[in-house]
């Protein structure tokens, strides 16, 4: 396959940034994108330019680290994956395709594809946790989860992090990414204590980072690798309307 | 062969196997709480072991600063670790104990590991399971709402632990939730984007570390009372792996070349189930869950060369070679003898698919007995996996698979303190070499990690921290000075050649090196051979290796090269420890030790001990220290599947 491919260079945060044109060729369907990617930088290394720099580590979809924008869909064309996870079968010979960076006010491009997504990071600060010592624990079995409830925790805490629901939101909003965590803690026994401080802390850590508010268009959902719905989005808004107004108290 | 230098003292206590860590904890000082704030330590990676080092360590009173190389704690790679973790609860009341899950790890290590860590990582195997399960990780549970278990990779019992298919996403989740806890209460300094480059060392005692900033390019200088490395393995030195492309040797080769010795490099775990490599672009290999051997029967064609489609091959032209060689353990033999049996099929030209190097794993039968709707809730997310890496539907059509560098036991040598030989310096988890011995059972790398983090470590730190000998300088020590220049002129050095190859084509050289002559399959001639042709490509690297862009902003290629260059080094130690190893035994197998029937000759007599190999310097044959085994419980006996 050959391919056509319009991508982001920004040299760092603080500079301009603009889309160059490359032509990749020898690209096999069998490739992953990020292999794809791989593949034009080589030819760029070798051609005396820089590299395209980007997000990536374990390439199994897991990680949460890889993070672009392929002809204007988070992580590309197909549902439920993420950029490394997307082959190259999936295009035609020929294509021409558009890459960019996650864009949203709260996560400032680092340099080309890759994005600073530390507030995230402030988010889980803010309180996403259970506290509980180490050493402090009770017998695992002591605490008993309903099945249903374990699945609907397990649901939720298959977020990896990668921010494809802020980059699909139109208002870059963290709503899905926030609530994914608030329902899997909620929705535990272990999770109760905290439920309410929890719910009101994260969503004003969330609004402080500069994330936007939720217009419930559902493009997270649509482009979250994991799948994960907006029901969590309506349990967060339940708690944390429930501690505007009965204060933090569980 | 090698000098033997010495034989060196693990500190381990005696007495009743069950009594050691509860009196070698009592044995310990302790630091009052009112105290600990005094005492900084660094803990370098935030995986499993680190992050719940980090996390528990800030708890006790510690201040701790933290590194990782991703942007965010949460990236480590323990999160792509699938199946789950072992515990010896007996929720099942099927027979478990703590002794038999140190039992089965110790004869599953092949008899090469330390049976005072075995048994304190099978004592606290409970308490992580309560520790995890307390924080949120959303374990699979019974309709009564009890924890659920199942049996992995071929175990009598069912004692492993699961989140779905991410077991180590989820506890990663739940160390890096305890650790941000503690950033929140300002307990951990947090600084992600960080890549440790030089350990500093004053008098030969551990006194901080030098990092670069991956975003600036500027180096920063940490001191600190002790430093934990919990950096991970080093199966990237193959290129092609199951590891994160992040994954490296470099913070545990600088210890090395600091002094801390590094033991057994040469055991490492080739996994069966990976999916195939497709071509020359391949970047790396994805994992098969093990689970799936115990449904899949694995095949070839009987006769070499056959190219026909699998459907179009009778029952009676094909061989199931595992059902046949091992008739009792079958498709669920260990995975060293898996990986040894599929590479033997396929030398002998027996390989299937466009590179004749991958073999069947066939779920024709598990679907028939018990239709696709019970394999899809099996395995469901796996085949979806492998559909979308393939294109092909093993519903309908076999998978194929084949081995890939999955896990490294081999680590820096640390005593039962999990203190390495340098004073000060810890290593946990992957980075150590203590627990697993010639290969690790499934299900045991997340225990390891978490039991060194949680619950080891922040007790044997004291080891170090009461000692009297902390050096704790400014960072204005010429220590450090010489640290960061040393640092420095290194990536001045890779940045300055400007030859005619890519990092990523010299790092595939030398994978493949690694993986014909020091993989699956190891002889003496091959190994000297690979030692000279690593020479010969480590200064290949230094006069062509081309590194674009500089030193100033996010540089991902200067980044690579300083890991590939650390490979390069590190590859040879661990060629140099395959052919002193002249036995065959677990990971490791030499083909000049092998019984009339090819199974594994291991030799007790001369090699029941840890190899801790002490640097000497680049292009230098490092010296061989000793660490006798000796095995007081379980008594060496020869591994049989048949």
């Amino acid at each position: 396959m050959k391919l056509t491919l319009q991508i982001w260079r920004q040299p760092s945060a603080e500079a301009d940034g603009n889309f160059e044109i490359y032509t990749v060729g020898g690209v096999s369907e069998d490739m992953s994108f990020l292999e794809m990617i791989d593949q034009l930088n080589r030819q760029i290394v070798l051609d005396g330019g820089e590299p395209v720099a980007f997000d990536h580590d374990c390439r199994e979809g897991i990680c949460g680290m890889c993070s672009m924008v392929i002809n204007g869909e988070v992580h590309g064309p197909i549902k439920g994956t993420t950029t490394c996870q997307l082959h190259m079968r999936s295009f035609k010979d020929g294509a021409k395709i558009v890459i960019e960076p996650f864009r949203a006010k709260a996560f400032p491009v680092v340099k080309d594809l890759a994005v600073d997504r530390s507030a995230f990071d402030a988010i889980i600060t803010a309180g996403g946790f259970i506290t509980s010592r180490t050493g402090s624990a009770p017998d695992g079995n002591a605490i008993l989860v309903p099945k249903e409830d374990a699945d609907q925790a397990m649901d939720a805490a298959a977020c990896i992090g990668c921010g494809g629901c802020v980059a699909a939101c139109p208002n870059a909003a963290a709503m899905l990414f926030t609530a994914a965590k608030v329902t899997h803690l909620g929705s535990l026994p272990q999770g109760q204590p905290e439920r309410r401080a929890r719910a009101l802390s994260m969503v004003q850590e969330m609004d402080s980072q500069g994330f936007g508010n939720c217009t419930n268009e559902r493009e997270c959902e649509a482009a979250c690798p994991k799948e994960i719905s907006v029901m969590t989005i309506a349990q967060m808004n339940r708690d944390y309307l429930r501690a505007s107004i009965a204060g933090d108290e569980a | 062969m090698s000098a033997f230098n010495s034989q060196l003292n693990s500190h381990s206590p005696t007495g009743p196997i069950e009594d050691r860590w509860t009196n070698h904890r009592f044995d310990l000082n302790l630091i009052n709480p009112a105290n600990r704030r005094k005492f900084k330590v660094i803990v370098v990676g935030t995986g499993l072991a680190g992050g719940s080092a980090a996390a528990t360590l800030a708890e006790m009173g510690y201040e701790v600063t933290s590194f990782c190389i991703q942007d965010s704690p949460r990236r480590a790679h323990s999160i792509a670790a699938q199946g789950g973790i072992n515990a010896s609860k007996n929720y099942q009341n099927d027979g478990d104990s703590t002794y038999r899950l140190f039992y089965d790890t110790v004869k599953g290590g092949d008899f090469r590991a330390r049976e005072s860590n075995v048994y304190r990582l099978a004592q606290v195997s409970g308490q992580i399971i309560d520790q995890c399960a307390a924080q949120g990780v959303p374990f699979a549970r019974e309709y009564g709402g009890y924890l659920a278990n199942r049996s992995f990779g071929g175990a009598q019992v069912s004692r492993t632990f699961y989140a779905r298919g991410q077991t180590g996403q989820q506890l990663l989740i739940g160390a890096y939730s305890a650790l941000m806890r503690q950033v929140s209460a300002g307990k951990v300094e947090l600084l992600p984007r960080r890549e440790m480059v030089e350990l500093v060392t004053v008098d030969g005692v551990a006194s901080g570390v030098v990092v670069r900033n991956l975003i600036t390019g500027e180096y920063e200088r940490h001191a600190a009372d002790a430093v934990l490395l919990c950096t991970g393995g080093y199966g990237n030195v193959f290129f092609l792996s199951t590891n994160a492309q992040a994954s490296n040797v470099t913070a545990a080769w600088r210890c090395h070349k600091k002094g801390a010795y590094f033991a057994n490099p040469c055991f490492t775990q080739i996994h069966p189930t990976c999916i195939p490599v497709s071509g020359d672009h391949q970047s790396k290999l994805t994992l098969m869950s093990e689970s799936l051997r115990n449904d899949g029967r694995v095949w070839v064609p009987a006769k070499a060369g056959d190219t026909r489609a699998p459907a179009d091959i009778p029952e009676s032209e094909r061989d199931y070679y595992l059902e046949r060689r091992y008739p009792s353990f079958g498709n669920l033999v260990p995975r060293d003898v898996a990986s040894r049996a599929s590479k033997l099929e396929c030398d002998e030209g027996r390989g299937i698919g466009n590179t004749g190097l991958a073999v069947y794993l066939d779920f024709a039968d598990a679907i028939k007995r018990d239709g696709e709707d019970a394999i899809r809730q099996r395995y469901g997310n796996l085949f979806q996996m492998y559909q979308m890496i393939t294109g092909e539907d093993p519903y309908r059509t076999p998978m194929r698979i084949f081995p890939a560098v999955h896990y490294t036991m081999g680590g820096l040598w640390v005593d039962y303190n999990l203190q390495t030989t340098v004073p000060g310096l810890f290593a946990l988890g992957e980075a150590n070499f203590s627990d697993h011995g010639a290969n690790r059972l499934g299900a045991s790398a997340l225990m390891q990690g978490l039991s060194d983090g949680y619950f080891v470590a922040p007790a044997t730190i004291t080891a170090h921290l009461a000692s009297g000998n902390v050096k704790r300088v400014s960072i204005d020590h010429p220590a450090f000075e010489e640290a960061e220049a040393h640092a420095k002129a290194r990536s001045n050095k890779l940045l300055s050649i400007q030859g005619g190859r890519t990092v990523e084509g010299l790092h595939r050289d030398l994978g493949q090196i690694m993986w014909d002559m020091v993989g699956m399959s190891r002889s003496g001639a091959g190994l000297r051979d690979a030692i000279s042709q690593i020479r010969a490509l480590r200064e290949e690297f230094w006069s062509e290796v081309r590194v674009p862009g500089e030193n100033s902003h996010l540089n991902p290629s200067l980044e690579k090269a300083g890991r590939v260059a650390d490979f390069m080094e590190f590859g040879e130690l661990m060629a140099q420890d395959a052919l002193n190893r002249e036995e065959s035994c677990g990971g490791h197998f030499r083909e000049e030790h092998q019984t009339e029937d090819g199974e594994a000759a291991r030799n007790d007599e001369d090699f029941s001990y840890a190899a801790a190999w002490e640097h000497q310097g680049v292009d230098k044959e490092a010296s061989l220290n000793k660490e006798d085994l000796t095995f007081e419980y379980v008594k060496p006996s020869t591994r049989s599947y048949k």
